[in-house]
C-alpha cells in the first residue's frame, strides 16, 4: 500500500476515502448511494518537497486536497502531517492546528471576500488566529505583499480591482500569513493566462526554497506540474494510478491512462503535434457514483483485459519509487505492447525537446524592474 | 509607472462614474427622486397638509379639484362626501402606508434573516424543519387570516402589520437560506474555515454582510407589495379602523361617487400606484447598482 | 489564389460606464479556403470579439464595430460581412459560416432533443425536411463520431457529456456543408484527453469537407496541431502573423517569443519559466504606442511613440510571416527604415 515507505515523510497519507453520501427524500431523507470521490489513496511527502497531483475533471483532485486539510471529514484512512495525526483531532484542536496547513485555491475571484478590503484579507489569518496587535499586524501584512510582489499602497483596494495573477498573489499571501509548514494548492495557475502563470509558479518555486515549505500540487496540466514537483500522482475516477519522480515518469510511464494523457499534452511544436504518437482514448470518464467494477480505467483502457473488469488492481512498486496500479505491466500477454507504447510516446516528445523557438524571451529588463 | 499613465488615461474618473451610473436608469432615477418625496412629505405630514385631514365641513362635501370649474384653490384635490380635504388625507394616509410597508417588511425579514441563516447554515434536520413550516406558511391564504384576526381581535393597524410580517416571512427565508448555502459554499468561506475561524466569525463576517444586497432588493419589492395588500384590505374594510385616514378606506368611501365624484376614489387609487411604482423602479435601480456585472457593462 | 474571407482594419468599441474599451483595434487577416487559422492570445486580447463581430454577434450596444470591412468570398459571390442586412447576415450565419462555441452546454437548448436542434438548423437553411432532414441529422451524428445515432438522435442535452456535446456542436456547425466554421476556445473546457478527440475530429472533417476555420484560442500548443497559419493578437491587435512552422520555429515578436518560453517543456528541466512582468493594456484609450512595449525587453524609444504596422518578413521559402514589432529581432537592432509592410496593412505604413 505505501508507495516509497519513506521514513523522512512530512505529509503521510494512508488509506484516504472520501465518499459523499447521495440522499433521497426531504425530511426524512434516506442515502440511496455515493460518490467516491477519493477511493483509498495512499502517499508520502517528504519535507520542502512537492508532490503534483493530475487527472481529468471531476477524478477527485480537489476533494483529495481538502480531505487532507481535513475541510472534509474523511470516510476513512489517516492523515499525519509532521507529527500531528490530523484526522485524529477533535474541531477545537484542529482549528488550533490550521495555521501548519494551508490551502491556495483555483478561483481566485471567489475565495477572496468580495467586500473585504485586501489589507482586511490578508490581515485575517492574523485576527483570527489572535493576533490583535494593530501595527503589528499591519506590518506583518506589508511583510506578506511584499513577498508575493504587490505594493504596499494595494492595501486599500478590493480583489475586483485587481488582475487574475494579482489576485491570486493576494490568495498566496493570506495563504503564508500564519508561517504554514504545508500548503495545497488547488489549481492555482489555471484559471490564468499563459503569461501569469509563469509569475505565480516562479513565485511558488521561491517561496519553497525560502520558507522550506511541502506542497501538494494540484493540476491537470502535465507539462506544469512537471515543471513544479519533484514527485507525481497520476489520478483516475478517485484512485492513483501511478506515483513516481517527475523525471522517471516522464522517461518511463508505465500505466496506460499515464500514457494516454502525455500523449494528449498538446505542444506548441508543429511537427511533433502533428506526427506524435497518441493514444486517443475512447469515449469519456465514468461517474464516480457508479464507478466501473475491478480496475476503474478498463472501461476506456486500450489494453484492458478480462482479469482487469474483474480485480481492483492493487499499486505496487515496480522499479526505485515507481509505484503503479494496473495488472498488465508485468503481465507476458500485454507488457510489451504497453512498454512499446509508452517508448513511443516518451520518444516522440523527446524530439520536441531537441527544437524549439530560435530565440528566447530576456526575463530581466534593462531597467531592472521586476 | 508607464504602465500607470497608460492605465489612467481614457478611464473615467470616480465621479463621473457615479453620476454616469445613476443618470443611466432614468426609470430607477425617477423612482428614487418619487420614493424620497414621498417618504418625506409622510414624514412632515402636519406641517404640510393644509387641513385637518378628520375635520367634516358637510357643506362642501364633494367639491371637485381645483382645476374643475366648480373647484378652488382651498381644496387643491377637492373634498370627500364628508367635505374632509383629500389633499390632507392623502397626505395622512401615506403614513399609514408606508408604516404597515416599512415595519412589516423589518418583522418579516427579521425573521427570515434569522431562520433563513440558521436553515442555511445548520441545515440537515433543522434546514428540513423550517423549510417545511416555512412552505406550511406559504400556503395559507392570508386573506383569512386577516379575516380571521380581524373578527377575533378587531381591527388594527398593529394587527395588519403583524400579519404582513409573518405571511411575508416565509419568502425572506427561502431566499436568505439560498444565499446562505451559496456563500457558504464559495471559496472565501471556505478558506476562513482553512484558518481555523470561529463559527461566529463565518456567519457574521462573511455570510451576514454578502446577504445585505440581495435582501435589499427583495424588501423594496416586498414594501410596496405590502403597501397594496394594505389598501387593498383597507377597500374590503379588513384593515385599519375607518376613521383613520387610509388610502384604502379613502378608496372605499369613494366607491359610492364613482360616477359623479370619481377624484374620491381616483386619488388615493394614484397615489398607491405612483408609491408601488416608486418601490419596484427603486428595487430594479438598487438591484442593478449591487450587482458588479451590470454595474460595470452597458451604458 | 484569393483569400475567401479578406478582413481590413476591424475597430471595435464597447461603450461602458468607465469609458470606451477600445476592444479591437485595426485587425486584418486572410483566411484561405480550406485551411485552419489559429488565432491566439491572452484573455482580453480581442479574439473573441474580432471574429465574432465578423457575424455580428457581439451584444449592440454596449458594442459598435467602428470600422472595417470583412469580405466574403463564397462560391456564390463576394460580399461585405459588415455592410449586410439583418436579413442576408441570417442566411450567411450558421450557412456559410458555422461557429462552435467554447460552452456547449449554454448554445444548446435543453429542451430540445439533440436530433430536433441539429434537424432544426438543416431544415432552416436547406431544401430538406422531415425525414430527409431527419436522414442527415442521424448521418451529421455518426460523421462526428456519435455512437448509435439512431438512438442518441431521442436524447437531450443533458444526457451528454461534454464532449459528446461540443461534436453536437459541431455537427450543427457544419450541417450546410459551411465555407468556413468559426471555433472560439471550442475546447477550453473539456479535459485533455477529450481535448485531443476533438482535434482529431477537427483535423479530420476540415480535410474531408475542405472547410477553412478560424480556431480561437489561448494555448499554443493546441493550435500547433491544427492551424496552418497562426495570428497572435496582443491589446486588440495583430502582432504576429505566419505560417505555424515558420512562427514555432522562428517567432519574430517579443510577445510570442515570451508566450512560447513560459510554457513548460515535456523533456527539459528549466530553473523558472519565462516570466512576462507586468500586465495586458488597459484599452480605454486608443493605442498610439506599441502596446506590449510596457512588458518588452527589447523596447526601445520608437516604441512609445508610435504603433508599429505589420511588416512583412516573410523569408525567400515563400510562407508568409508578419511581425508587428519596430525590432528586428533577426538583425537585432531596430528595423531599418524602407521595410516592407504587410500587403493588407499599407494605409499604416509609417516608415
Ligand atoms: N461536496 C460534494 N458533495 C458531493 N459530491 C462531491 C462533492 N465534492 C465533489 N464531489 C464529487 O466528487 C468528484 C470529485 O470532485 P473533485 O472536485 O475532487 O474533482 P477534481 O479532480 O478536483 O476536478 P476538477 O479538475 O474539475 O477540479 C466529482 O464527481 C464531484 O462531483
Ligand atoms: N459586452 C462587453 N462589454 C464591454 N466590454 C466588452 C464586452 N465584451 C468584450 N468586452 C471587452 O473587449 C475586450 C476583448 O474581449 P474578448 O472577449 O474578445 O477577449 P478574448 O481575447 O476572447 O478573451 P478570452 O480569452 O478571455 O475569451 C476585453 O477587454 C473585454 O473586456
Ligand atoms: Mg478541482
Ligand atoms: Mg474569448
Amino acid at each position: 500500500m505505501t508507495d516509497t515507505g519513506n521514513a523522512a515523510a512530512f505529509v503521510r497519507v494512508r488509506g484516504l476515502k472520501q465518499h459523499f453520501p447521495i440522499t433521497r427524500g426531504v425530511i426524512f431523507s434516506r442515502k440511496i448511494g455515493a460518490v467516491r470521490a477519493v477511493d483509498d489513496i495512499s502517499f508520502d511527502i517528504p519535507q520542502g518537497e512537492t508532490l503534483g497531483l493530475v487527472g481529468e475533471s471531476g477524478c477527485g483532485k480537489s476533494t483529495t486536497g481538502r480531505s487532507v486539510l481535513r475541510l472534509y471529514r474523511p470516510t476513512a484512512g489517516s492523515v499525519t502531517i509532521g507529527d500531528l495525526e490530523i484526522s485524529a483531532l477533535s474541531e477545537r484542536q484542529l482549528r488550533a492546528e490550521r495555521p501548519k496547513m494551508q490551502m491556495i485555491f483555483q478561483d481566485s475571484y471567489s475565495s477572496l471576500n468580495p467586500r473585504h478590503s485586501v489589507a482586511k484579507i490578508v490581515a485575517e489569518p492574523l485576527i483570527i488566529q489572535g493576533h490583535n496587535n494593530a501595527a503589528q499586524v499591519r506590518e506583518r501584512v506589508q511583510q506578506l505583499l511584499e513577498l508575493v510582489g504587490l505594493e504596499p499602497e494595494h492595501m486599500k483596494r478590493y480583489p475586483h480591482e485587481f488582475s487574475g495573477g494579482q489576485r491570486q498573489r493576494i490568495g498566496i499571501a493570506r495563504a503564508l500569513a500564519l508561517n504554514p509548514q504545508f500548503v495545497v494548492c488547488d489549481e492555482p495557475i489555471s484559471a490564468l493566462d499563459v503569461s501569469i502563470q509563469a509569475q505565480v509558479v516562479n513565485l511558488l518555486v521561491r517561496l519553497q526554497r525560502e520558507l522550506g515549505l511541502t506542497y501538494l500540487f494540484i493540476a491537470h496540466d502535465l507539462s506544469m506540474v512537471r515543471h513544479i514537483s519533484h514527485r507525481i500522482a497520476v489520478m483516475y475516477l478517485g484512485k492513483i494510478m501511478e506515483l513516481a519522480r517527475y523525471d522517471e515518469l516522464f522517461q518511463n510511464p508505465m500505466h496506460p491512462y499515464t500514457q494516454s494523457l502525455m500523449s494528449a499534452v498538446p505542444i506548441p511544436e508543429p511537427e511533433v503535434e502533428k506526427s506524435r504518437s497518441r493514444i486517443l482514448l475512447k469515449g469519456d470518464v465514468p461517474s464516480p457514483a457508479n464507478p466501473p467494477s475491478g480496475c476503474v480505467f478498463s472501461t476506456r483502457c486500450p489494453f484492458a483485459t478480462e482479469r482487469c473488469q474483474r480485480e481492483v488492481p492493487q499499486p505496487r512498486q515496480l522499479r526505485p519509487g515507481h509505484t503503479v496500479a494496473c495488472h498488465n505491466v508485468d503481465d507476458p500477454a500485454v507488457a510489451e505492447d504497453i512498454r512499446l507504447s509508452g517508448h513511443k510516446i516518451v520518444s516522440s516528445l523527446q524530439d520536441a525537446a531537441s527544437s524549439g523557438p530560435d530565440r528566447v524571451f530576456a526575463s530581466a529588463l534593462p531597467g531592472g524592474a521586476s | 509607472m508607464r504602465i500607470d499613465a497608460l492605465d489612467k488615461s481614457g478611464l473615467r474618473s470616480p465621479l463621473q462614474r457615479f453620476l454616469k451610473l445613476i443618470l443611466r436608469d432614468k426609470a430607477g432615477l425617477f423612482g428614487v427622486i418619487l420614493f424620497g418625496f414621498i417618504i418625506v412629505v409622510a414624514v412632515l405630514a402636519p406641517y404640510v397638509a393644509p387641513h385637518d385631514p378628520v375635520q367634516q365641513n358637510l357643506r362642501i362635501s364633494r367639491q371637485p379639484p381645483a382645476w374643475h370649474e366648480d373647484g378652488s384653490w382651498e381644496h387643491p384635490l377637492g373634498t370627500d362626501n364628508l367635505g374632509r380635504d383629500m389633499l390632507s388625507r392623502i397626505i395622512y394616509g401615506s403614513r399609514v402606508s408606508l408604516t404597515v410597508g416599512f415595519l412589516g417588511v423589518v418583522i418579516a425579514s427579521s425573521i427570515g434573516l434569522l431562520l433563513g441563516m440558521v436553515a442555511g447554515y445548520v441545515g440537515g434536520r433543522t434546514d428540513n424543519i423550517i423549510m417545511g413550516v416555512a412552505n406550511l406558511f406559504l400556503a395559507i391564504p392570508y386573506l383569512l387570516l386577516v379575516v380571521v384576526v380581524a373578527a377575533v381581535l378587531g381591527r388594527s393597524l398593529l394587527n395588519v402589520i403583524l400579519i404582513f410580517g409573518f405571511t411575508n416571512a416565509p419568502l425572506f427565508v427561502r431566499i436568505t437560506r439560498g444565499e446562505v448555502l451559496r456563500i457558504r459554499k464559495s471559496g472565501y468561506v471556505e478558506s476562513a474555515i482553512g484558518l481555523g475561524a470561529s463559527q461566529a466569525r463565518i456567519l457574521f463576517d462573511h455570510i451576514l454582510p454578502n446577504l445585505i444586497g440581495p435582501l435589499l432588493t427583495v424588501a423594496t419589492f416586498e414594501m410596496s407589495g405590502m403597501i397594496f395588500y394594505e389598501a387593498g384590505l383597507g377597500f374590503l374594510g379588513l384593515s385599519v379602523p375607518p376613521g383613520i385616514p387610509s388610502w384604502g378606506n379613502m378608496l372605499a368611501a369613494g366607491r359610492q361617487y364613482i360616477q359623479f365624484s370619481p377624484w374620491i376614489a381616483a386619488f388615493p387609487g394614484l397615489a398607491i400606484v405612483c408609491t408601488s411604482l416608486s418601490m419596484n423602479l427603486l428595487g430594479d435601480w438598487l438591484r442593478d447598482l449591487l450587482d458588479p456585472k451590470i454595474r460595470r457593462s452597458a451604458s | 489564389m484569393n483569400p475567401i474571407l479578406e478582413v481590413r482594419d476591424l475597430h471595435v468599441h464597447f461603450d461602458t460606464v468607465d469609458g470606451t474599451v477600445h476592444a479591437v483595434n485595426g485587425v486584418s487577416l486572410d483566411l484561405f479556403a480550406g485551411e485552419t487559422l489559429g488565432v491566439v492570445g491572452e484573455s482580453g486580447s480581442g479574439k473573441s470579439v474580432s471574429m465574432m463581430s465578423l457575424l455580428r454577434l457581439i451584444p449592440q450596444p454596449p458594442g459598435r464595430i467602428v470600422s472595417g470591412s470583412a469580405r466574403f468570398r463564397p462560391a456564390s459571390g463576394d460580399l461585405d460581412l459588415l455592410s449586410l442586412g439583418k436579413r442576408e447576415m441570417a442566411a450567411i450565419r450558421g450557412n456559410r459560416i458555422g461557429f462552435i462555441f467554447q460552452d456547449p452546454m449554454s448554445s444548446l437548448n435543453p429542451l430540445l432533443t439533440i436530433g430536433d436542434q441539429i434537424r432544426e438548423s438543416i431544415e432552416q437553411h436547406t431544401s430538406k425536411r422531415d425525414a430527409q432532414a431527419r436522414r442527415r441529422a442521424i448521418q451529421l451524428l455518426d460523421q462526428v463520431g456519435i455512437p448509435d445515432p439512431e438512438a442518441r438522435y431521442r436524447n437531450y442535452p443533458h444526457q451528454f457529456s461534454g464532449g459528446m456535446r461540443q461534436r453536437v456542436m459541431i455537427a450543427i456547425a457544419i450541417a450546410c456543408d459551411p465555407d468556413i466554421v468559426i471555433a472560439d476556445e471550442p475546447t477550453t473546457a473539456l479535459d485533455v484527453t477529450v481535448q485531443a478527440q476533438i482535434v482529431d475530429l477537427m483535423n479530420r472533417l476540415s480535410a474531408d469537407l475542405g472547410i477553412a476555420v478560424i480556431w480561437i484560442s489561448h494555448d499554443l500548443g493546441v493550435v500547433a496541431g491544427i492551424a496552418h497559419h497562426l495570428l497572435v493578437m496582443y491589446g486588440g491587435t495583430v502582432v504576429e502573423y505566419g505560417a505555424v512552422d515558420q512562427l514555432y520555429a522562428h517567432p519574430r515578436h517579443p510577445y510570442t517569443i515570451g508566450l512560447l518560453g513560459a510554457l513548460p517543456k515535456l523533456h527539459v528541466n528549466e530553473d523558472e519559466l519565462v516570466n512576462i512582468s507586468g500586465t495586458p493594456p488597459s484599452l480605454f484609450s486608443p493605442p498610439q504606442q506599441c502596446p506590449f512595449e510596457p512588458r518588452c525587453p527589447w523596447a526601445f524609444e520608437t516604441c512609445l511613440n508610435s504603433q508599429p504596422p505589420l511588416f512583412d518578413i516573410s523569408p525567400d521559402t515563400g510562407s508568409r510571416h508578419a511581425s508587428a514589432c519596430w525590432y528586428d529581432l533577426d538583425r537585432d537592432k531596430p528595423r531599418a527604415s524602407g521595410q516592407p509592410v504587410a500587403e493588407w496593412d499599407k494605409e499604416d505604413a509609417t516608415l
